[in-house]
C-alpha cells in the first residue's frame, strides 16, 4: 500500500477501507456482541396486528425475494412464519420471485416444520410456489386465485372438492385476513399494496429491504398497516417475540438480534470513515484558503 | 401491417384492461389478458436463457477473449437446466416439486446460488463505505443536511438510539433518537417520497396513455 | 507485490486456516455428506467472490460466470415448471401433464377454453421468433400484448394507488386535536408533512422560471429531498452491511467453527 502523498490522495488505498470494514463486522462476530432492541412504534402495531388475528385466521405470505438478500429479509420471514403459527393461522405462501420458491421451502422445513410439527400441509399450510407474471398475478388472483395457482408447489390441484382443506371456501385474494409481504424489489410489497391491498381492501402489513423501505414509507399506514424496515425492523420484531413468548429465546429465533452488534460496530466505522474523510477536506481546504495571496 | 397491428393489439389490451375497472363485465376478459400475459412472462425466461445460450456459444465458437468462463457459464447453465428439468433427486419424480428437499435444484439453490448472490450484494458494502470517506463532503448547506441526516438514521438504526432515549425521562422521551428517527421517516422522509410518488405516478400514467394511443412506439424499434 | 502473488498469498492462508481447522476436528470433513460439501462449495464460491475487493480476477470470473449460468437455468426451470406446464399445458391439453408427469391437473376442460389458450401459445411462440431476424415483426406482436397489459394494469394502478391515494394521505386537518386539546407535536408533523410534500413538488415543477414564491417552496423543497436522500443513504448502509455480517458469520460459524 502507498502511504506517500497527503491523506486525501490516499485514494489507491481503498483496501484500507475495507479492512476496516471487514474488522468492524468480524470482531463483534467473534465476540458474540449483541444489544437488547427498543422496539419501534411502527414494529409494535405490527406485532398486534398479528397478535389481534383471531384463530385458523387465512394469511397469505407473499415471499417475494432470493438469495441475493435473504440475510436481511429471511430472518423477517422466520419471525413472521413463527408468529402465525403460534397464533394458529392458515398459511398461504407464494412468490412472484423465481428463486423465491426455494426461499419458501427453507422457511417450511427449517421452521414450521422443524418447530410446529402439528402444521399439517394442506391442512394448514400450503406451499403455492412461484407464477410468472409479477403484478399480473397479484391481479389475477385478486379476483380468482386458483386461476394463477393452478396446483400447488408440488402440482397438487387447488381446485376442486377433494383438493387440500385448506384452499375449501377461498376464491380470491379477498378471502384473506391479512397479507404478509417480505420483499426485496421488484414485485413486492409495493406491488401487493397496489394490485391487492388497496382495490381488494385487504390488510397487508410488510417487511423490506432497508434499500427500498424508505420509498414504502409513503403507504403507511394508509395504504399497509405496518413495515419491517431492514435488519433493525427484523430485530426489534424477534425482540417483541421474545418478550412475549419467552420459549423463543434460542439461537434460531434471534438470527436478527445476533447481527446487530457487527452492525452496529460497522455503521460506527462508516461514520468514523466519513467524519475522518471530512476533516481531511476541510482541512485541505483551510490551506489552500491560506495559500491564496 | 407492420405497424397497425402491434399497434392494434397495445390499444385493445390496453383499453380492455383499462376499461375492466370500470365495467365489472368486462372483469372475466381481463382475467384472461393478465393470465395470458403471466404466460407470456415465463417464455421471456426462455427467451432470456436461450439468449444468454446463443450469445455465450458464439463467443466460445469464435474463441474470443474469454471463452473459457463463457463455457463456464455454459457447463452451470446446461447442467442445472437438465438436472432441474428432471427433478433429479426428488420425492415423486416429474411430478413432484422442482425445488424439494433432496432435488439437486434445492442443493444448488442453497449451496451455489445463495453465497454468490448473498456475497455479490455483500461486496456493496465495502463499496459504499469507500465512497463515503472519499465522497461524502460537507460542501454545501444541503450536503449537510443530507449528511446530518444520514448519520441520525445510521445511529437511531442500532441499539444506541433506543439507549439514548431510555436516558431521557418520559415527558421528554420524544427527543430521542429512536423517536427522532422514527419522526423523521414518518413526516419528512415521508413527505419527499411521497411528492416523488405523486410524481412518478403522473409520468407512467402520461407513459401509459402515450404507448396505448401510439404516440409512443419505441418498443416497437420506432423513435420515440 | 503483484496482485497474483497478493491472491496466492491470501488463498494459501486461507486453505491453512482451513487444514488446521479440520484437522482439529472444528471444520467438517467436505466429502462426509451432500450438506459438508455443500459448505465447502459455498465458502468457495463466497472467497471466490470477496476476492473481486483485490481487483478483478480469475476466481472472481470463474464464480460470477457460473452464478449466471445458474441463476438462467434456474429461472427457465421455474418457468417451465410452474407456469407453462399447469397453466398453459394444463389449459389446452391437460391429458399431457397428468399423463407424462403425474400431474394432479383437472381434466374437464372444455373446448372453448382449450382454444382459448392456443393464443398464449401462438403469441409465446411469436415472442421466441425474436432470434431470427426475420422474426422481429413477429416477434413485435406478442411484445405489443405485454406493452398492452403493463400499460392499462398500470395506468389504472398508479392512478388510484400512488396518485389519488397519496394526494389523499396528504390531505389532512392541519390543526390536530387530542381529546379536545390542541395537540402541539400532531399539529408540527402534520404541517411539515404537507408543507414538505408541496415544496418537493414545487422543485419538480419546471413549467415556471422558480422565483418568488415558488422558488423559494422549491428551496425548501430541495432541503426535504435532500434529508429523504440522507436517510435513503442511512438505509443503504444498513442493507449493504447486514447482507456482508450474514456472509462472514457463514464463514466464521458454518465453514471455520469458529462461532
Amino acid at each position: 500500500m502507498s502511504w506517500r502523498g497527503r491523506p486525501w490522495q490516499w485514494e489507491t488505498d481503498r483496501r484500507l477501507v475495507y479492512v476496516i470494514m471487514l474488522l468492524s463486522v468480524v470482531g463483534p462476530l467473534i465476540w458474540r456482541i449483541s444489544f437488547r432492541e427498543h422496539p419501534s412504534p411502527m414494529v409494535q402495531e405490527i406485532f398486534d396486528a398479528i397478535e389481534a388475528l383471531p384463530p385458523d385466521a387465512r394469511v397469505l405470505m407473499a415471499y417475494d425475494f432470493d438469495p441475493s438478500t435473504d440475510p436481511e429479509v429471511k430472518p423477517m420471514g422466520d419471525a413472521f412464519t413463527r408468529h402465525l403459527a403460534l397464533r394458529r393461522a392458515k398459511l398461504f405462501y407464494l412468490t412472484l420471485w423465481p428463486l423465491g420458491q426455494g426461499e419458501i421451502d427453507q422457511v417450511l422445513r427449517r421452521v414450521l416444520l422443524a418447530e410446529f410439527p402439528e402444521y399439517r400441509y394442506g391442512t394448514d399450510f400450503v406451499n403455492l410456489g412461484f407464477m410468472s407474471g409479477n403484478e399480473g398475478v397479484i391481479a389475477v388472483a385478486l379476483t380468482d386465485l386458483k386461476k394463477g395457482f393452478t396446483t400447488d408447489a408440488f402440482n397438487a390441484s387447488t381446485a376442486g372438492d377433494n383438493g387440500m382443506p385448506i384452499m375449501r371456501g377461498i376464491d380470491n385474494l379477498r378471502n384473506m385476513d391479512l397479507i404478509v409481504s417480505v420483499a426485496s424489489g421488484y414485485p413486492g410489497l409495493r406491488e401487493w399494496i397496489q394490485y391487492a391491498a388497496v382495490p381488494g381492501r385487504i390488510p397487508i402489513i410488510g417487511g423490506a429491504v432497508a434499500v427500498m423501505s424508505p420509498e414504502l414509507f409513503p403507504y403507511v399506514p394508509g395504504q399497509c398497516k405496518g413495515l419491517l424496515a431492514g435488519i433493525k425492523g427484523a430485530a426489534e420484531y424477534e425482540q417483541l417475540l421474545i418478550e412475549r413468548y419467552p420459549q423463543l429465546d434460542r439461537p434460531e429465533a434471534r438470527t436478527a438480534l445476533d447481527r446487530m452488534g457487527p452492525q452496529t460496530a460497522a455503521h460506527f466505522a462508516i461514520m468514523a470513515l466519513i467524519v475522518l474523510g471530512n476533516a481531511m477536506y476541510l482541512l485541505e481546504r483551510r490551506r489552500e484558503r491560506g495559500r491564496r495571496p | 401491417m407492420h405497424r397497425a397491428v402491434p399497434f392494434a393489439i397495445t390499444f385493445v389490451t390496453a383499453c380492455v384492461l383499462i376499461c375492466a375497472a370500470l365495467v365489472p363485465p368486462v372483469e372475466s376478459i381481463r382475467e384472461e389478458f393478465t393470465l395470458f400475459f403471466d404466460i407470456l412472462a415465463a417464455f421471456a425466461f426462455l427467451l432470456g436463457g436461450a439468449s444468454l445460450l446463443g450469445q455465450h456459444a458464439a463467443k466460445i465458437h469464435r474463441q474470443a477473449k474469454g471463452w473459457a468462463y463463457s463455457a463456464v457459464c455454459l457447463v452451470s447453465f446446461l447442467t442445472t437446466l437438465v438436472l432441474g428439468l428432471l427433478k433429479t433427486g426428488g420425492e415423486g419424480g416429474l411430478g413432484g416439486s422442482v425445488t424439494g428437499e433432496g432435488t439437486v435444484l434445492a442443493w444448488i439453490y442453497e449451496y451455489v446460488l445463495g453465497p454468490c448472490g448473498a456475497t455479490i450484494m455483500s461486496l456493496l458494502a465495502f463499496y459504499v463505505a469507500s465512497a463515503s470517506f472519499r465522497a461524502f463532503r460537507v460542501r454545501t448547506v444541503e450536503a449537510t443536511v443530507m449528511l446530518v441526516t444520514a448519520f441520525v438514521v445510521l445511529v437511531g438504526r442500532t441499539f444506541l438510539g433506543g439507549l439514548i432515549s431510555a436516558w431521557l425521562p418520559p415527558s421528554l422521551e420524544w427527543l430521542g433518537i429512536a423517536n427522532g428517527v422514527q419522526w423523521i421517516m414518518s413526516v419528512p422522509i415521508t413527505a419527499g417520497n411521497r411528492a416523488i410518488m405523486i410524481g412518478v405516478a403522473l409520468g407512467i400514467i402520461s407513459t401509459s396513455l402515450k404507448v396505448m394511443l401510439g404516440i409512443d412506439r419505441t418498443y416497437l424499434g420506432e423513435d420515440a | 507485490m503483484t496482485r497474483r502473488l497478493a491472491i496466492a498469498i491470501f488463498a494459501l492462508t486461507l486453505l491453512l486456516l482451513a487444514l488446521i481447522r479440520a484437522s482439529t476436528g472444528a471444520m467438517s470433513n467436505p466429502f462426509a455428506d451432500e450438506q459438508a460439501l455443500g459448505v465447502w462449495v459455498s465458502a468457495a464460491l463466497t472467497l471466490c467472490m470477496l476476492s473481486f475487493l483485490y481487483g478483478d480476477n480469475p476466481f472472481f470470473k470463474f464464480a460470477e460466470n457460473v452464478f449466471v449460468g445458474v441463476s438462467a437455468a434456474c429461472w427457465m426451470v421455474m418457468a417451465f415448471w410452474r407456469a407453462l406446464v399447469p397453466n398453459l399445458l394444463g389449459n389446452l391439453a391437460p391429458e399431457v401433464p397428468v399423463a407424462l408427469f403425474g400431474m394432479d391437473l383437472p381434466l374437464d376442460v372444455g373446448v372453448g377454453r382449450r382454444l382459448l389458450y392456443v393464443v398464449p401459445l401462438l403469441l409465446g411462440l411469436m415472442l421466441l421468433t425474436r432470434f431470427h431476424p426475420r422474426g422481429r415483426a413477429i416477434s413485435a406482436w406478442a411484445l405489443a400484448f405485454i406493452i398492452g397489459t403493463t400499460a392499462g394494469l398500470r395506468f389504472v394502478t398508479y392512478l388510484g394507488s400512488d396518485f389519488l391515494a397519496q394526494i389523499h394521505n396528504t390531505i389532512q386537518p392541519l390543526v390536530v386535536l387530542r381529546d379536545g386539546a390542541f395537540d402541539a407535536r400532531a399539529t408540527l408533523s402534520v404541517v411539515v408533512l404537507t408543507a414538505g410534500v408541496l415544496c418537493a413538488m414545487a422543485y419538480f415543477y419546471f413549467s415556471r422560471e422558480q422565483k418568488g414564491l415558488l422558488g423559494a417552496a422549491s428551496r425548501v423543497g430541495i432541503w426535504i429531498l435532500m434529508i429523504t436522500f440522507g436517510a435513503s443513504f442511512g438505509y443503504t448502509v444498513m442493507g449493504r452491511v447486514a447482507l456482508l455480517v450474514a456472509r462472514m458469520e457463514f464463514l466464521l460459524r458454518d465453514w471455520l467453527g469458529f462461532l
